[in-house]
Order: structure tokens, then C-alpha cells, then sequence
């Protein structure tokens, strides 16, 4: 059984639909890669697993529960952290306490605590009494990594963490999931960039105009099955 | 040294002024959120003091300390359920809910307790004084103002210092985003709310034992809190306490000219310092 299942998803934004019958699902130790252009509705779906947007009960579930119908707090509480599209520190909170409030009001156990972070990205801790915003576009997006780790999720949600970033800072980030993984958590990244998604990922999902049009291993996946599953012309 | 008098007793009295206005400044600080009735709340708070004095026989202060959690809860339970129905992009809702339960405070606290004024006595303490070289000073303005300092820097502790206060100032940000690290944003506003009205219980025992109270006196509290918030900027508690302080000097100096002025030299000071600093003293939300 998967730990993280989506069975028949959809989403709508007022008249609006966003997904249609989406079904992904993640093994434990897992890491997959939801590929697809921008509004094809990978943010939407990384929204309604997180408990953003709410579902039908047994659209989404986690470790056997249906959890589609789920507030954002009961999600993470659950163990699916996100790390949000943008980024989305908190700018009155320094940068600790942007990791910090990532525990919230929880008694939380497993690796991930302040030491850890820091000690997967140093320069946190240099910086850690900044405000959260007043740090490089990478930087904020190792305390959005950080912060999401603090809560020790068992899926780790990611939400186009490169976009925006030049790529020595995207080898940088990425280079920290080895240990992500190690320390136990199944992972979901969402990434515009094919070529990261091909090297992070064990599957890789398309998605286009709200629907999953291919999926399967980096190995198996060619340049030109993908270009037809994201663009539409094969 | 009349003046230097002035001056002290108008410090003393801008006081009242930021314990009227820390409620209010914490509330707006956290959900944007203008409670047009945090007057008539002091008001219902110093009667329910004066209900469990007389009752009780209890000191002022311990029924004070006996009102606190009361009140904790009359204001968890108001933002719980009605307030934060409220809230949204759309800002008049807020208001006119909260000017309707002024109203609603007012007509009940006539019903109960009738158009009579009322005073919380504290026995000899009210005409107690201390010398302060030349001047003399009464000991519960001291008292006031001792305590809206200890009030400000509690709550400056709680937002810095705890975990609640993270959870205050990310809710603040960005309550989607707060959700996601496990924050329940409508808790979190009702809690907030909760704290304000223990901070305006301790405003309702310095105004229920400087002078008369009655029920429609809320009011008039509430304008004297909103321009202590707006001279201080908006966000900033230490802001408040320096806005009481302008509009208690304010006042104390127009009562010296004339005792007629008093009031208006508060409002003339409040309009003074929004013709040159339109966003306060200390200005520290940005948006």
C-alpha cells in the first residue's frame, strides 16, 4: 500500500476546474516528480494533499486514512509538511524563529531539530537572528526547507523550490536531499526544471491542464515522451 | 515648578490612556481588527469588579485578579464565535458588528445596573500621596502608570519571547501560511482577544477607582484609546504608551489654562501629531 495516495482528485476554483481525477500515489522512502507546465496544476495539487484546499474524504489518503477533508493543521499534525510555492517565510519572525514556529505547539521527536538544520545548512545559523526575509533568494529557501523539516514529516511536500534561483544555489539546495531522505522522509517535489526532476526523482509525474498525462522512471521516460506529455504535441 | 507638576501628573494620567488603548493596539496588531465596543468591554469589566467587591466584599485587586480569567473568557469566546465570522478582505463587517455590541454592552449594563454612577472604592489608598521632591504625586496615578508599563512589557515579552507569540506574529504575516505549520489561526485570534480583555480588565480597576463610571461612559474611553494607538503607530505597544502619554499632558496642560480645555487640548494634540507624523510616533506595521 502507498503511504500517499490521491484516487480521482479534482479541484475547482469557483467555475473554475483545476484537476481532474488526479491519481498519484507515494511509496514510503520515496522520492517522485510532478513535472508539467505553468497552470497545469501542480500547485493546486500540492494545495489540496496540504489541506489548503479542501477535498472529498477519500480523495487523498495518507498511510491508509482518508485525509482529503482535512484542515492544513490537522495535515501537518498528521505528518505532511509543504513547503510552499514562494517560499513564504513569515517576515516579522527571524530566521530561527521561522524554523521554530515549524514545530508548533507540538512535542515533536525524530532527527530533525534546530541543531540538524543548522547543520544541513550552515549558513542558517550565521544568519539565524536575520529576519527571515532580509536573506538571498537560497537562503530563504533553505529556512522554508528548514522550517518544513522541523515538524519531522514522514512526506515532505516541495513546492518549486528552484524556481527563481540561479543554478549553483539550485545544486546547493538539492544537494541536501540524500540526507532528507535518509532521515526518513518520503518526498514530493514539484519542478519546472525536467532535468532536476529526472536526477531527484525515483518516478516522475506530467501533469497537463489538470490531468496526469505521463508518468513513470527517469529511465524509461525520453526526452520526447515527456516534451509530448507537457506540451501536448507529440 | 507648576509646570514640571503638570507635566508628572499628565505622564501619570497618559497611563490610563495606554492601558485603555494596549488592548485594543494588541487586537488590531494581530487580526486587523477594530473593536469599536473595547470601551463598553472596560465598562462591563469594571462592573463586574464592582459587582464581585460588593458581593464578595474582595479587595479591589483580588477581584480584579478574580475578573481576569472571567474576562479571559467573555473575550475568547466573543472572537471565537462572532468576531471571526467577520473577518475578511471586507473591512466594514468588523466594524459594524462591533459598534452594534457596543450598543448591545450598553443597554444591558442600563438594564442591569441602572443610569447611576458608580465608584469602585480602594479605602485610604484613593487619597494617598508620596513626595516626589517639590511635587506630590498620588499613589494609585502611580500606580496606573506602573502598571500599564508592566503591561506593555509583558506583552512585548509574550510577542518576542514565547511560542505563542511566534504563533501571533505568523498568524499576522500570513494566517494560510501559519495553517501550515500547524497553527489554527481562528484559536489563535480568539486567544489574542482573550489576553486584550485581560488587559482591559486591568484598565476597568484604575478607571473604576479614579472616578464615577456608568454605562454609557464606554465611548468615550474607546476614542481616547484609538488616538493613544494612532499618535503611538500603529502596531508598536510602546507607541501606545508615548501616544496615552502625549494625550495625557495634553489634557493636564488644557486643564491648567482652563479646566473647560481639557479635553479638547487631548483631541487638538491627537490632531497635531497626525497633521505631522500622519503614520504615528512609531510606526511599525508596514502595509
Amino acid at each position: 500500500m502507498a503511504l500517499l495516495e490521491t484516487k480521482n482528485l479534482t479541484a475547482r476554483y469557483g467555475d473554475f476546474q483545476a484537476l481532474f481525477g488526479v491519481d498519484i500515489a507515494l511509496d514510503q522512502g520515496e522520492t517522485i516528480a510532478i513535472i508539467g507546465a505553468n497552470g497545469a496544476g501542480k500547485t493546486t495539487l500540492m494545495r489540496s494533499i496540504a489541506g489548503i484546499l479542501a477535498n472529498l474524504p477519500d480523495a487523498v489518503l495518507f498511510d491508509g486514512a482518508e485525509i482529503g477533508a482535512l484542515p492544513a493543521p490537522d495535515i501537518v499534525a498528521r505528518g505532511i509538511a509543504m513547503v510552499p510555492e514562494g517560499r513564504k517565510l513569515f517576515p516579522s519572525l527571524s530566521v530561527e524563529e521561522n524554523l521554530l514556529i515549524g514545530r508548533y505547539g507540538r512535542a515533536v521527536e525524530g532527527y530533525w531539530r534546530l541543531d540538524t538544520v543548522y547543520d544541513l545548512f550552515p549558513i542558517l545559523k550565521e544568519r539565524r537572528h536575520n529576519p527571515g526575509t532580509a536573506l538571498s533568494g537560497g537562503q530563504q529557501q533553505m529556512v522554508a526547507i528548514g522550517r518544513a523539516l522541523m515538524s519531522n514529516p514522514r512526506v515532505l511536500l516541495c513546492d518549486e523550490i528552484s524556481l527563481g534561483l540561479a543554478p549553483v544555489v539550485i545544486r546547493d539546495i538539492y544537494a541536501a536531499f540524500p540526507r532528507i531522505r535518509q532521515a526518513g522522509a518520503s518526498i514530493v517535489v514539484v519542478e519546472q526544471d525536467i532535468g532536476q526532476a529526472l536526477k531527484v526523482a525515483d518516478r516522475v509525474y506530467c501533469m497537463m491542464e489538470g490531468r496526469i498525462t505521463l508518468s513513470g522512471t527517469p529511465a524509461v521516460l525520453t526526452r520526447e515522451k515527456i516534451h509530448g506529455a507537457y506540451f501536448g504535441v507529440a | 515648578m507648576a509646570w514640571l507638576d503638570t507635566i508628572i501628573q499628565g505622564i501619570l494620567l497618559g497611563g490610563l490612556y495606554a492601558l485603555f488603548a494596549a488592548g485594543l493596539s494588541l487586537v488590531f496588531g494581530i487580526m486587523r481588527l477594530v473593536n469599536l465596543a473595547h470601551g463598553d468591554l472596560i465598562v462591563l469589566a469594571a462592573f463586574l469588579i464592582l459587582m464581585l467587591v460588593s458581593a464578595l466584599g474582595l479587595n479591589p485587586f483580588a477581584a480584579a485578579l478574580v475578573a481576569m480569567p472571567a474576562m479571559f473568557a467573555i473575550g475568547w469566546a466573543l472572537q471565537f464565535f462572532l468576531l471571526n465570522r467577520t473577518l475578511g478582505t471586507d473591512i466594514l463587517p468588523p466594524l459594524l458588528v462591533t459598534f452594534g455590541l457596543s450598543i448591545v454592552i450598553q443597554n444591558g449594563l442600563l438594564e442591569g445596573f441602572s443610569a447611576d454612577s458608580r465608584r469602585i472604592s480602594i479605602g485610604g489608598l484613593e487619597s494617598a500621596s508620596v513626595a516626589l521632591g517639590p511635587i506630590s504625586v498620588g499613589v494609585m496615578p502611580l500606580l496606573t502608570l506602573a502598571s500599564a508599563i508592566a503591561v506593555i512589557i509583558g506583552l512585548n515579552q509574550l510577542f518576542y519571547r514565547t511560542s505563542l507569540g511566534r504563533a501571533f506574529r505568523a498568524t499576522s504575516d500570513d494566517p494560510v501560511t501559519a495553517g501550515l505549520m500547524g497553527i489554527q489561526p481562528k484559536r489563535i485570534f480568539a486567544t489574542a482577544t482573550g489576553i486584550a480583555m485581560v488587559v482591559v480588565t486591568i484598565a476597568a480597576l484604575y478607571l473604576g477607582t479614579r472616578a464615577n463610571f456608568d454605562p454609557t461612559i464606554g465611548p468615550a474611553r474607546l476614542i481616547y484609546a484609538f488616538e493613544a494607538v494612532i499618535i503611538g503607530g500603529l502596531g508598536s505597544l510602546w507607541g501606545t504608551l508615548a501616544g496615552g502619554i502625549v494625550i495625557g499632558i495634553a489634557q493636564t496642560f488644557g486643564a491648567a489654562i482652563n479646566p473647560e480645555w481639557q479635553i479638547l487640548a487631548g483631541h487638538l494634540a491627537f490632531l497635531l501629531v497626525l497633521l505631522v507624523r500622519p503614520r504615528g510616533l512609531f510606526p511599525r506595521a508596514v502595509d
